[in-house]
């Protein structure tokens, strides 16, 4: 039943979210740090297993998958209601600052990315 | 009957959105396959779109929610925000291999701090050109080059004023913007093509919406991986932000 995919995605995002919250408090701020990424990993573990033991019925998974693929226009309406003219209102130094840790953010992730890379070759 | 058809489109405000978001997609594939033969994935055609009608909505209506704050549009707020999105981010997880999360772990947890520092670092030497010299301003505009929720809550939590925190929002939301439209432009140069390569971009940028809409152009493939890091950062942001980084910052102005 797809349904059984949908509650399996849902529990592990809301346990995930309340275990993010949790991490949160031990730590001292009112917020949740990282609940999806705990989510997304229970999701993994819980449904590798059922995998294996061959509990995950091909309907069970439709209830995760579809989900997924909705990703995309989810993202589509996300952008469509940001705060843009806020954004826009911030002026100079808003748009420089913003501009420029994009930039410099970019060339990072370049060298970070040649130096994994390397490492790897190294190991093999 | 117009406005009969009105009030059914506005009482099933999510429905109305479903409906919208497949009409603009299906715009977006239009303008991308044959106006534009493949050059901008329809998907950031797609995102472009969004954030344009979002900056019209926010003229028209005066709000801070974009098309969303336009009655009849109201549903994409609901389709759009943090719940449905969190929900379908996660279930992109679905299919994801341990092993590679594995590989690309310490990266990942190592662009992270590179992130979160490198952003404030940014954020606070651009406000100091703009002749900001208390502590508690800059590093809450150097949260705002973080993300735009650690911005908020940094300058929140340090007791920064209002138009600084505006300022610091704003920050976050231009960063956002551009990482979605800019990133599938520069991922090749960047290497930008493997899971564990997506890990380092989620954690240095950081910005999650920025994060998710700039990978779902660039691979969707990608996007469970870039959204695992960056689902960490603006936590770790608001951590980081009002307590170490700001004792950094008071200690040097």
């Amino acid at each position: 039943m797809a349904i059984y995919g949908t509650a399996l995605l849902s529990a592990c995002l809301l346990l995930g979210i309340s275990l993010g919250r949790v991490l949160g408090m031990l730590l001292g701020i009112d917020a949740d740090i990282g609940g999806v990424g705990i989510a997304m990993l229970l999701l993994i573990w819980v449904t590798e297993w059922m995998h294996r033991t061959g509990r995950l019925k091909p309907s069970t998974e439709l209830g995760i998958t579809f989900w997924g693929v909705l990703y995309i226009p989810i993202v589509i309406a996300m952008a469509a209601s940001q705060n843009v003219v806020a954004a826009f209102k911030g002026g100079a130094i808003a748009f420089l600052a913003g501009l420029f840790v994009v930039i410099i953010s970019f060339a990072l992730v370049g060298i970070l990315v040649r130096i994994s890379t390397a490492d790897q070759n190294e190991i093999l | 009957m117009l406005q009969l058809f009105e009030i059914v489109l506005i009482k099933n405000s999510l429905l109305t959105a479903f409906a919208f978001i497949g009409l603009i997609t299906y715009i977006s594939y239009l303008i991308s396959d044959k106006l534009l033969y493949g050059l901008l994935h329809s998907s950031v055609v797609a995102i472009s779109i969004g954030l344009i009608l979002a900056y019209v909505g926010g003229v028209y209506s005066e709000g801070s929610k974009g098309l969303a704050d336009i009655p009849l549009l109201s549903g994409l707020g609901i389709m759009g925000g943090a719940m449905l999105r969190d929900f379908a981010i996660v279930a992109t997880a679905f299919g994801v291999r341990m092993e590679e999360l594995r590989k690309g772990g310490i990266l990942g947890v190592a662009s992270l701090f590179i992130g979160i520092f490198s952003s404030f670092m940014i954020g606070i030497t651009v406000a100091f050109a703009f002749g900001y010299r208390d502590a508690v301003s800059l590093t809450t505009l150097g949260a705002g080059a973080a993300t735009y929720i650690v911005g908020p809550v940094t300058g929140t939590a340090l007791g920064a004023t209002s138009e600084v925190i505006a300022l610091s929002i704003a920050t976050g939301l231009v960063k956002a913007i551009l990482v979605m439209i800019t990133t599938p432009l520069v991922a090749k140069y960047i290497g930008l093509n493997n899971p564990r390569a997506a890990m380092i971009f989620g954690g240095v940028m950081g910005t999650n919406s920025g994060v998710m809409a700039g990978l779902a152009a660039t691979n969707p493939k990608l996007v469970p991986y870039g959204a695992m890091t960056a689902t960490f950062y603006t936590g770790l942001g608001c951590l980081l932000g009002p307590s170490l980084i700001f004792i950094l910052v008071r200690a040097l102005f």
